[in-house]
C-alpha cells in the first residue's frame, strides 16, 4: 500500500516526508509500547502509534522503521519532526482512534506482522 | 576505531544519541542492515536501562574489521539479580518511564537477542556493566 493512499484512508496530514508517499508500505503494526516495536524483525512496516515523544521517533530509527502514523489527534512537536525528516522518515498524523485507524488500513489490505 | 559517549541518568531527549552516531559510522563502513539494526537496537535497549535506572553513564564502542564491542557502563543502583532481571516481562521501571513507551521488562531479553555476546556485571549501589559484541557477517 502506498503512503499515500494510508494518508487519505486515515483522513492524515503528512507533516514531514512528502517525498516519500509513493513509497510502497507491506506491513502494518499498532503499539503505544515501543519495548515490543524494538522487538520486530521486520522493517517494511508503517507503526500506528498514540505515542507522541522523542523516543518513538528514535525507535523507529533504530528499527529502521520509515513511516509512522500518530493517532488520536496527536501532534509531533517539532523537535521530533525535525528528527524524523533528518532520517528521511514520513510522518502522517490522523484524527482517527488507533483502533479505527487499524481497522480501516486492514480492511484497504494493510498486512498485519502476526 | 573508538567511539565514547556519556549518558545522564534521567535524560530521556537525548537517549538513543549515541545509538543514532554508532548506527551512522557502521552504515558507512558498509555493515550489513540486519547486524546494523542488531547492534543499534542492543545498544538503544542499553542506553534507555541507563536513562531509565541509573545516576550517569559511558557507551564505548570499539569497531574492529570483523566485529564490534560495545561497552556501557553506569553508576547506578546495579541489579541486584540479574536472572530475574532477564526474564522477559520482569520489570522495575518507574511510571515516568513506562510513560515513555518502555519499562515493559523486554530490555535484557532484547539485547540477549540482538547480540552474538552478553555479559551482565552488576554490583548493587554501584552499578551495572554490560558488554555486547557482534560479529559483521
Amino acid at each position: 500500500m502506498k503512503l499515500r493512499d494510508i494518508a487519505t484512508v486515515l483522513n492524515a496530514k503528512v507533516t514531514c516526508g512528502v517525498d516519500k508517499l509513493d513509497e510502497e508500505i507491506g506491513m502494518g503494526y499498532s503499539s503505544d509500547l515501543m519495548s515490543d516495536v524494538l522487538t520486530l524483525d521486520t522493517d517494511n512496516l508503517i507503526l500506528i502509534t498514540g505515542l507522541v515523544n522523542l523516543q518513538c521517533i528514535r525507535t523507529a530509527e533504530m528499527a529502521d522503521i520509515r513511516a509512522i502514523v500518530f493517532v488520536r489527534n496527536k501532534k509531533a512537536s517539532d523537535p521530533m519532526l525535525e528528527l524524523a525528516c533528518e532520517n528521511g522518515m514520513c510522518i502522517l498524523e490522523s484524527p482517527f482512534s488507533l483502533f479505527k485507524s487499524s481497522g480501516l488500513l486492514f480492511q484497504a489490505g494493510l498486512k498485519p506482522i502476526y | 576505531m573508538k567511539l565514547t559517549f556519556n549518558i545522564q541518568g534521567g535524560d530521556f531527549t537525548h537517549a538513543g544519541k549515541p545509538s543514532s552516531e554508532v548506527k551512522k559510522v557502521l552504515k558507512q563502513l558498509n555493515v550489513d542492515g540486519k547486524t546494523v539494526k542488531n547492534i543499534v537496537i542492543a545498544l538503544y535497549e542499553a542506553e534507555v536501562n541507563v536513562v531509565a535506572h541509573a545516576w550517569k553513564g559511558t557507551v564505548s564502542a570499539e569497531i574492529d574489521e570483523n566485529k564490534i564491542t560495545i561497552f556501557v557502563e553506569d553508576d547506578g543502583p546495579g541489579i541486584p539479580d540479574i536472572e530475574l532481571a532477564m526474564q522477559a516481562g520482569y520489570s522495575t521501571a518507574s511510571k515516568q518511564v513506562r510513560d515513555m513507551g518502555f519499562g515493559a521488562g523486554m530490555g535484557l531479553p532484547n539485547m540477549k537477542k540482538n547480540t552474538d555476546e552478553l555479559l551482565i556485571e552488576s554490583i548493587v549501589g554501584k552499578g551495572t556493566k554490560v558488554k555486547m559484541v557482534n560479529y559483521f557477517k
